[in-house]
């Protein structure tokens, strides 16, 4: 009885409940009669789609500036990205039959440098604000958000997919991607299983970014930055740069969420923009922590277990909902309700951690 | 010389310290010029939102003072409010009385949301703020699912009018016209004097017999004291020009001003007769003549057009004015009680708190009690002002915008008053009125406005926190202690992230 208990005590009781009420979900869905097989493919394809985007969080716990609310930074970045790559096919670029294909390489490579440099940015700012990264990296997360609702108004693009029809003026809320890159990652050498649709470019592309996380943790340099995420005082008197520790880790962790927004848009097939990115940071650090991460630990298992475990709860609990109660919309209000909660869970127990 | 640099550099503190403050003044007296508003419509508009709001930025006050930082789960008291209103709708009780039974209902379960709020708010010393905003979203989940699916779902409810046409949740708006709205706002002033008498009359008879069957001493004087001014404003009340005036939904600003003008004048000349008569001192004395010269000095200005305009052009609400101010005295008295010290102890220090026999967790419970159930008060003031509700939205930007309000007026994580509270719900709400207006006629997009608006409020809490962590880091470099900080540690980083303070 007590090995059970501490097995528990160990894998987390709200992991456990998740994972219950995950199958409790397929189980529901089976009953009633669904098409497991599309289901699962679309298990798949959220998995995928929101990876990368919860990637980002490993660096900056590892690094000690806990899990990045912020990462809207990033993905603000990837926005930007994406909408220059748009721009560039309505001037001529990208035309031929692997244009679609550049055109999303130049989007990754894009997101990459600007979610970078503003990732270098936020990492000095972080290193000023020590001990309270959560809350300062929300309302800067939140204010970025809200002065690039100002930008998109503003900023001279001008290809007519991205802006409003009639006024000229502005982007647009969502911009179809369908002359761009949409469904390039999710369509690269798709295969199907019955009715399931298996994104393999998209989840390729998932498990080569976290290999390389997972191989940059590994390195030398990823070393010193968890050993400066773990303990400050003691890594600064082993000699290690703590503040550039700090920098490296928001940056690869913003420079993920430019990535990780390029790839959910193209699975998604629309760019959202103006209030959209707001609360993704909120469901990204969820997913970590629902996968077993804490504020101070993460590994790239608690990212895989995370994302499959929050997004394909989600991805199965719509269908599900939908067909127990048709009005409303049950599935968004269970995803409010369990990522806010699990956050607020793991935020009671660092306490405990610390003490 | 070296006093002109003392000095300079007291400028430069005083800048330093009330940037934020400077900036928004700067901001709002620019969008002024640039909009289309005229000093009597901003006013109109401006003593509105003053009232709306005031309320609820008060109730930030005592969380800051206790240590839990800005409350971002104000949120919480406001849905508190939001369900005793979809009550007492729901039941068809109105006006003053339908008010009064969404106050019964919502304190009780503010009280109870407060209590889980302080609980889990202990769990997490430090990082309170960030997890007064997730448990602010948390607990909006909850909301949403039980207007959405329990109310109608499980909990049938007859009222069709306030449900989706389905049955099942609630509609997207409350219309409050006609049975809430201006309930407070439009209480004559001859009702709340009639009230006010009634009741001074009767706790002064209670005080006199009580202390009659306790057989203390009666100290009739203090008694008199109050009961006699209250009884002759009731007396004058009974003049039928006093009767008209007073028995008007709202008091004109003018009127506020005039007699507030001549309540100073009067209080500081009776203030002068006793000190010649009663004190038989020498002289005159300074102060109250600067009172009375400054009541002139105000009553002049209102001869100034574009002023008198403006103050013509506003009604106040007087009830929930009075309110507002009630609970500014009562922020100030309570701070001063035992309770209150404490508070302020444990605020500034939980380990000296606990040593000096404080329970630390229980004051941070209560404050956190206080603080929802007045917040949710101030939603249902707000609300019977606006006179809809938002049944998904009212509550949302609760915190952001009281939140950023308190900021604006220069206070900060650890420090607040009533004074920054007043004075930021004007400047946020002024830039508030004006924004979209003046991005209108600036850049000729209205939009560019609101979403500068919204900018401005998550900016200014984003620089406050920053500038509250880069302060505290400064300041919390502590010469280093004890056998750990052997001397070849360089530089020591004031504490790990999460790890905010030993206790």
């Amino acid at each position: 009885m007590a090995s059970v208990q501490k097995a528990v005590k160990d894998f987390g009781l709200p992991r456990i409940i998740i994972i219950a009420f995950f199958l409790l979900l397929l189980l529901m869905a089976a009953v009633s009669g669904m098409d497991m097989l599309a289901l699962l493919g679309d298990v798949l394809r959220r998995w995928g789609m929101y990876g990368i985007l919860i990637l980002a969080m490993v660096p900056s716990i590892q690094c000690g500036i806990g899990p990045n609310f912020g990462v809207t930074i990033g993905i603000v970045g990837g926005l930007v990205s994406a909408l220059i790559t748009i721009d560039m096919r309505f001037h001529g670029f990208f035309s031929g039959p692997a244009g679609a294909i550049t055109q999303s390489l130049f989007a990754i490579f894009l997101a990459v440098v600007i979610s970078g440099v503003f990732g270098i940015l936020y990492g000095l700012l972080l290193n000023r604000v020590k001990g309270s990264e959560m809350t300062v990296t929300t309302y800067i997360g939140f204010s970025i958000v809200a002065l690039f609702n100002i930008l998109w108004l503003t900023l001279p693009f001008r290809s007519p997919t991205s802006i409003w029809p009639l006024a000229g003026e502005g982007l647009r809320n969502t911009i179809s991607l369908q002359d761009d890159f949409s469904g390039i990652l999710n369509n690269f050498l798709a295969f199907k299983i019955g009715s399931m649709q298996v994104p393999t470019g998209l989840l390729l592309l998932f498990f080569i970014a976290c290999f390389f996380v997972w191989l940059f943790t590994k390195s030398r340099m990823g070393m010193m930055m968890t050993a400066a995420g773990a303990n400050p005082k003691f890594a600064q008197a082993a000699g290690i740069n703590v503040n550039g520790m700090r920098i490296l880790g928001t940056t690869i962790s913003t420079a993920l969420g430019g990535v990780g927004i390029i790839c959910y848009a193209q699975s998604f097939g629309f760019l959202q923009l103006y209030n959209a990115p707001q609360m993704m940071g909120f469901a990204c650090v969820a997913s970590v922590l629902i996968g077993g991460a804490s504020i101070k630990s993460a590994r790239i298992f608690h990212v895989l277990l995370g994302a499959f475990l929050f997004h394909g709860m989600l991805a199965v609990a719509l269908p599900v909902a939908n067909n127990i109660i048709p009005e409303g919309n049950l599935s968004e209000i269970l995803r409010i309700i369990i990522s806010n909660g699990i956050i607020l869970y793991a935020l009671s127990k660092s306490r405990e951690v610390a003490k | 010389m070296s006093e002109m640099r003392f000095s300079s550099a007291d400028m430069g503190g005083f800048l330093k310290k009330n940037n934020v403050t400077i900036l928004f003044i700067v901001l709002c007296i620019g969008s002024f010029f640039a909009s289309s508003y005229t000093l009597p419509s901003l006013f109109a508009e401006l003593f509105t939102r003053i009232g709306r709001n005031t309320f609820l930025v008060l109730s930030l006050l005592i969380p800051v003072i206790a240590g839990l930082g800005l409350n971002f789960g104000i949120v919480i008291g406001a849905i508190a409010a939001q369900i005793a209103i979809f009550l007492v709708v729901h039941w068809g009780v109105n006006g003053f009385a339908g008010l009064m039974l969404c106050v019964v209902i919502c304190t009780p379960l503010a009280i109870l949301f407060g209590y889980l709020v302080g609980r889990l708010f202990n769990s997490m010393k430090g990082t309170e703020m960030i997890g007064g905003l997730v448990a602010g979203y948390f607990s909006d989940g909850l909301y949403q699912l039980l207007f959405l699916f329990i109310l109608g779902g499980v909990i049938p409810i007859s009222n069709k009018t306030l449900m989706i046409s389905t049955g099942v949740g609630v509609k997207n708006v409350i219309n409050l016209e006609g049975n809430l709205k201006y309930s407070l706002d439009n209480m004559p002033m001859i009702s709340i004097l009639d009230a006010a008498f009634w009741a001074v009359l009767a706790v002064s008879a209670l005080l006199i017999v009580y202390r009659l069957v306790k057989k203390q001493e009666l100290r009739l004087k203090k008694v008199l004291a109050v009961f006699i001014p209250v009884a002759a404003v009731y007396a004058l009340s009974f003049i039928p020009a006093v009767a008209a005036f007073l028995s008007t939904p709202r008091l004109q600003l003018l009127n506020a001003v005039e007699l507030g003008s001549l309540g100073i004048a009067l209080y500081n000349l009776y203030r002068i007769i006793r000190f010649k008569m009663v004190g038989k001192h020498a002289g005159l004395p300074i102060k109250p003549l600067i009172y009375i010269a400054g009541a002139a000095a105000v009553y002049a200005c209102t001869y100034v057009p574009v002023l008198f305009d403006s103050l013509v052009a506003v009604q106040l609400p007087v009830l929930t004015y009075l309110s507002i101010a009630a609970l500014c005295l009562f922020t100030s008295w309570f701070m001063n009680t035992k309770l209150g010290q404490d508070m302020r102890t444990v605020g500034q220090n939980r380990a000296v708190a606990t040593s000096s026999g404080i329970d630390v967790n229980r004051v941070r419970i209560i404050a956190m009690i206080m603080s929802t159930v007045l917040a949710s008060y101030g939603q249902l003031i707000c609300l019977q002002n606006i006179g809809t509700v938002a049944t998904y939205g009212s509550h949302q930007t609760v915190g952001l915008y009281a939140i950023a309000a308190l900021l604006v007026g220069g206070a900060s994580v650890n420090h607040a008053t009533t004074k920054q509270a007043v004075l930021g719900v004007v400047l946020f709400h002024t830039l508030f009125i004006l924004s979209s207006n003046a991005g209108k006629m600036l850049l000729g997009n209205a939009q560019i406005g609101e979403y500068f608006r919204v900018f401005v409020a998550y900016g200014v809490i984003a620089v406050a926190l920053a500038m509250h962590a880069w302060s505290a880091k400064g300041s919390g470099k502590k010469p280093p202690e004890g056998p750990v900080a052997t001397g070849f540690i360089p530089t020591l980083e004031s504490g790990s992230p999460g790890n905010s303070q030993a206790q």
